[in-house]
């Protein structure tokens, strides 16, 4: 037997490139798929919800200013930060999903690949969205896809990490911020998330991670003024009812929950769910009078 | 009999430099941990509920939003009126702010704005921020500011002066702004952030009172620091101190750097814990902001509506 003490980690919060306990000073057990005892993570009250919209509204100017092409570099960096830390993801998640480690192993290549897709889509879905519109006038008529704003994300119950990631890249990806609700009974993996956010990149505030009671965070968030769209995919039927007419208030955009198959390649549509499309008309001045056309 | 002799005692402090020196220096010195830590203590207080309503009602209506920088329009005063007046237009049981604060070339625009709605207008004067100026200077530009219309003058003390020990010149030209003031009520700002030490924003404090201010105010807004809870602290008890020896109310004027809701009311907690009720009212106590008053609206929202609020629900200055 070793004569080291165990160094336990302290699972704490992500909010604005920080971490923080929650501000209730709650925690609840956390234990893997058999019962058993895992960690202590923090149980968010609607107060750390609130500081991590500030958070995120804080880092939306300068992530969804900066180009495409140096956001797909940061989360490229993500990818590569997660692949030092395989071992410990492989251990999280077999832990939270009763896998064995081989399976656990599969889950976390797969999530890693998908934050290179995702990674990769950054500089690329404005040519699949957007584009020059045919109009009958001497005009341009351009549109560009433009990310909402602050997204709350409520992370899949079961697919702790693959399913996390899964519905976060595509909201940074596009250039929104989020704040993100763990998985309720397996929140370890997101947490140790924003450990990684934090390493790689990824200015403060673009990713908030908080852990707690989905349905107790994610009501605040709902009815936030400031918070711009809202993914229930962590929802069940009710909770996603009850949410929805809450966001109805200030129009936030909802995307439903649905039957997901996290392992699949994904399509664009949880990108294109936080992308409003922005046309502007543009005169072509001389080449109209000129009679020349282009 | 205890008010009295106190008061006499004190007519002789400013009779010469020297007098007015050996007063001061007098003056018990700062326990710096401890006023830190009473500060800091009566900062936890949880209000909650009606009494944080009422807490933030009473703080939107003691702010002095204010406007200082070099590129003020006359539209943009002309903005900040209008917020004065009505700061949520969406909700009309919000109280008007105190008084909108301007440099005094723009006094007569602001005043225009904020008629009738029974908001004051403040002028900063007397060569602020830095107070380097002439005395015939200082009071020239106090006079325009009274002329164009100013309710009060926010003037700045000669922090030069003040550290090199001349606490007469101070004092004199706090008189002589005083005079020149006319009707209008003065606030004297000590630049806190400069003045090194507590035991100097004591003794600027009482020089200040000694002088005739109506209001003492912390700094400028254009210094490193400004507003803390521990030196506003120590200047509310140097307005209870002073009252309970001349009989005469002082008001304080904390300004810079309160910027949330959660500040703004930690700040009413020292006065109501300090100086005490009478000085919960916008005649004796202000805060000198202007982000302030955005977050005090979307926490008024807020307790209304039981949704947290948003920066596109308050206007942009």
């Amino acid at each position: 037997m070793s004569d080291r003490l165990s160094v336990f980690k302290t699972y704490k919060l992500y909010v604005g490139g920080k971490f923080p306990r929650s501000e209730s000073g709650r925690v609840y057990e956390v234990t893997d798929s058999k019962g058993n005892w895992l960690a202590n993570a923090p149980q968010s009250s609607r107060k750390d919800a609130r500081d991590a919209v500030v958070a995120a509204r804080k880092a939306f100017g300068g992530w969804s200013g900066a180009t495409a092409y140096n956001r797909g570099q940061v989360l490229y960096r993500v990818a590569e930060m997660l692949e030092g830390r395989r071992d410990q993801f492989v251990r999280e998640v077999a832990e939270a999903e009763g896998l064995s480690k081989s399976k656990a192993a599969a889950v976390v290549d797969a999530t890693i690949d998908r934050w290179v897709w995702y990674a990769g889509w950054t500089d690329k879905i404005a040519q699949v969205v957007g584009g020059g519109n045919p109009v009958a006038g001497p005009y341009f008529n351009l549109s560009s896809p433009e990310p909402t704003g602050v997204v709350a994300v409520l992370a899949p119950q079961e697919s702790s990490f693959l399913g996390l990631v899964s519905v976060v890249a595509p909201v940074v990806a596009t250039g929104n911020t989020a704040v993100v609700i763990a998985s309720e009974k397996s929140p370890l993996p997101a947490l140790s998330l924003g450990e990684v956010l934090a390493t790689s990149d990824v200015p403060g505030g673009v990713v908030n991670v908080l852990s707690g009671r989905t349905a107790e965070i994610a009501a605040p968030l709902a009815a936030h003024q400031d918070v711009n769209a809202i993914d229930l995919a962590g929802a069940d039927e009710v909770l996603a009812k009850e949410l929805e007419i809450a966001a109805a208030d200030n129009l936030k955009r909802v995307l439903r929950p649905q039957p997901v198959d996290y392992a699949e390649t994904p399509g664009i549509d949880r990108m294109t769910a936080f992308l409003e499309t922005k046309t502007v008309w543009h005169p072509t001045g001389s080449l109209g009078a000129s009679g020349s056309s282009y | 009999m205890p008010t009295n002799a106190p008061t006499a005692a004190l007519a002789d402090v400013t009779s010469s430099g020297s007098t007015l020196r050996r007063f001061l220096h007098g003056l018990p010195g700062v326990d710096a941990v401890g006023l830190e830590a009473r500060a800091a203590s009566l900062g936890t207080r949880s209000i909650k509920t009606t009494a944080k309503a009422y807490a933030i009602d009473l703080a939107i209506s003691m702010v002095d939003l204010t406007t200082l920088e070099g590129a003020d329009t006359p539209g943009k005063v002309r903005a900040l009126g209008a917020k004065a007046a009505l700061p949520d237009p969406t909700d009309r049981t919000t109280p008007t702010t105190a008084a909108v604060c301007v440099y005094p070339d723009m006094v007569a625009v602001a005043k225009q704005a904020v008629a009738g709605s029974g908001v004051k207008v403040a002028s900063v004067a007397t060569a602020f921020p830095a107070g380097r100026a002439a005395l015939s200077v200082k009071l020239a530009d106090v006079r325009d500011a009274v002329a164009a219309g100013a309710d009060e003058i926010d003037m700045v003390i000669d922090r030069g002066a003040f550290l090199a020990g001349d606490y007469l010149k101070v004092y004199d030209e706090i008189v002589a702004v005083r005079e020149a003031s006319g009707a209008a009520r003065l606030k004297v700002i000590f630049e806190t952030g400069e003045l090194s030490t507590y035991d100097n924003i004591r003794r600027a404090s009482w020089l200040g009172m000694l002088a005739g201010a109506d209001f003492i105010k912390t700094s400028t807004g254009k210094v490193a620091v400004n507003a803390t809870p521990a030196n506003t602290l120590l200047m509310l008890e140097a307005v209870r101190d002073f009252r309970a020896q001349t009989g005469v109310q002082v008001g304080v004027k904390p300004a810079g750097g309160i910027r949330t809701s959660k500040d703004a009311i930690k700040f009413l907690v020292l006065v109501n814990e300090t100086a005490g009720e009478d000085w919960l009212d916008n005649h004796w106590f202000r805060f000198g902001a202007s982000s302030l008053l955005n977050d005090l609206l979307m926490q008024r929202q807020k307790l209304a509506t039981g949704r947290y609020s948003g920066p596109d629900y308050v206007t942009v200055d």
